[in-house]
């Protein structure tokens, strides 16, 4: 009996479940059944995996989109502690306050680390790959744990009215890291990637070093910012530029070559809204009122990084 | 080529600020349909591409715990605990989470850090409550700039961090990738060293500005009692 992830996408999506009962039993939320259903489906969906018909998941998929995409879901009010209590509560408490967030990651990799290493009658404990995200999952159980031996709430369950407070800072936007995965899967089976890669084989010139280069740098950024995923641009890239240009044609030593031109794709991450989970989720969860902000305080970094990696890309391969 | 008219849309909708959820799910139908996907096909592909990128949402699994932790006071003593500490600026204090970002992402150990866990409960404070030691209280502008590269300096850190480690991601698939399509055999560690001089291009630039941007709050504050 392996251990595998299934389990943690369960553990999250009971979470999102109870966030959308709670706001189903909210009077006061201001747009209170889209936003419950929002989250009760989002819970659902999931749980439910690879355990349904992936068309039924993806029209389930698809609606809870719609739901959000229209701007039918809301923000409501939950009750918290106020700002002077809180002064209090960190006087009192002081730094075992940081016990329990510190947990996180100190039984993340400890479990990451220390779990591969464990085998029951021969076999592995855990599904190979799956030890961060196990890690994660037995983590976040053991950090609620030491929260509630710590602070001593006199219901448990606050922890899921505050966690409910930043899921719904976080909103809509909560959904799109994995639309955006989507997407990139739909762009790659209606063959978007061939035809870039078909026009930017037209277009790159064949006997200057330099021009090359660029090319291919600018290449893997301008397809990241427009796909969100540097891992999306490298094969397309590669195979008009990369490999046919400067391995075979210019005698390029392909490890250098591949791994900064990755990084250089990496520097249009740094620009894109495409990349949610990176560049929007965060302004989200510090409820930022310019959700582009963070974009705005990388780009100066991504452009000078741009730089500094066409120039390595110009020596490193060549020598 | 009509098949480009998707990528057009997401471009295109993102411009004109439309909610990114709709352009993305709208997008992702018409350039299927423009394929000539059946609706079936485009219905599956939407629950697997679902199913398998799961992973992403996981991040989310720590909020109650941060929220619980916020509730009585987390970030407040974060802010309580950098007062104390004589000469620790918003902008120093970034450029210590940058580094230790980027060396512990070297090692592969990526779950460290990140928005829910780290940023908002503990960097985020702790930067403000630099500022407001610095300053007195600070305008909303600042606050945001704060906020910004806070969060700046998590995804710098991590991004050019953790290429320098053989068994992240991005370093598998460029070797699985040369293997697969040119049977060139790629060891990930040859992979892996080529990124240190970018990981340390990328420390030294955004840690330069990091310092800047002191000044710069500085400047913001005068800005706004003037």
């Amino acid at each position: 009996m392996m251990i595998g992830a299934d389990w943690i996408y369960w553990l999250c999506g009971g979470f999102f479940f109870i966030v959308g009962a709670l706001i189903a039993f909210d009077p006061t939320h201001p747009r209170r059944w889209p936003t419950a259903a929002f989250w009760s489906l989002f819970g659902a969906a999931l749980c439910a995996g690879n355990l349904v018909p992936s068309w039924l998941l993806g029209a389930a998929v698809i609606a809870i989109a719609l739901v959000g995409g229209f701007g039918l879901t809301g923000r409501g009010s939950v009750s918290t502690t106020s700002e002077a209590e809180r002064d209090v509560s960190a006087a009192r408490l002081r730094n075992l306050l940081f016990v329990p967030a510190l947990t996180i990651p100190a039984v993340t990799v400890t479990v990451a680390l220390g779990a591969p290493l464990i085998s029951i009658g021969g076999h592995p404990m855990l599904v190979p790959g799956s030890q961060t995200l196990v890690g994660l999952g037995v983590a976040t159980i053991a950090a609620l744990f030491v929260g509630w031996i710590v602070l001593r709430p006199k219901n448990p369950a606050v922890a899921f009215t505050e966690g409910r407070r930043l899921l719904e800072a976080i909103g809509w936007a909560a959904l799109l890291p994995q639309m955006l995965a989507t997407l990139g899967l739909l762009f790659t089976q209606a063959g978007v990637g061939t035809q870039v890669g078909a026009i930017v084989h037209q277009i790159v010139p064949e006997h200057s070093r330099v021009l090359a280069v660029i090319v291919y740098a600018f290449g893997m950024a301008a397809f990241t910012i427009i796909m969100g995923n540097a891992f999306a641009a490298f094969p397309i890239m590669t195979a008009a530029v990369g490999w046919p240009i400067l391995v075979q044609q210019m005698g390029a030593n392909p490890a250098p070559m591949f791994a900064i031109g990755m990084l250089a794709g990496f520097c249009g991450t740094l620009c894109t809204p495409m990349a949610a989970n990176f560049n929007l989720v965060p302004p989200a969860l510090l409820e930022m009122r310019d959700k582009y902000g963070q974009i705005k305080a990388q780009i100066p970094t991504a452009i000078a990084l741009f730089v500094v990696n066409v120039g390595l890309m110009l020596i490193f391969p060549f020598r | 080529m009509i098949v480009l008219l998707g990528v057009a849309l997401v471009v295109i909708g993102f411009a004109l600020r439309i909610n990114p959820l709709l352009v993305v799910t709208v997008a992702g139908i018409v350039s299927a349909l423009l394929a000539g996907l059946s609706p079936l096909h485009i219905l599956e592909a939407f629950g697997s591409g679902f199913a398998a990128s799961r992973s992403v949402t996981l991040a989310f699994l720590v909020l109650p715990v941060i929220g619980l932790l916020e509730r009585y006071g987390l970030q407040q003593r974060a802010k309580a605990l950098v007062s104390q500490a004589a000469g620790l600026t918003a902008g120093r204090l970034l450029l210590a989470y940058l580094f230790i970002r980027q060396l512990t992402a070297a090692f592969g150990l990526t779950s460290i850090g990140g928005t829910p866990q780290m940023v908002r409960p503990v960097i985020y404070p702790m930067a403000e409550g630099a500022a407001i030691r610095a300053y007195g209280a600070v305008p909303e502008n600042v606050t945001e700039t704060i906020k910004a590269h806070a969060a700046a300096a998590d995804t710098v850190g991590v991004f050019f961090g953790e290429d320098c480690f053989v068994a992240i991601g991005s370093v598998l698939l460029i070797a699985a990738y040369v293997d697969a399509s040119y049977h060139l055999k790629l060891d990930p560690l040859q992979i892996a060293i080529w990124a240190v001089s970018t990981a340390v291009a990328a420390f030294l630039i955004h840690g330069f500005r990091l310092l800047r941007l002191d000044a710069r709050l500085a400047r913001m504050i005068d800005d706004d009692r003037r």
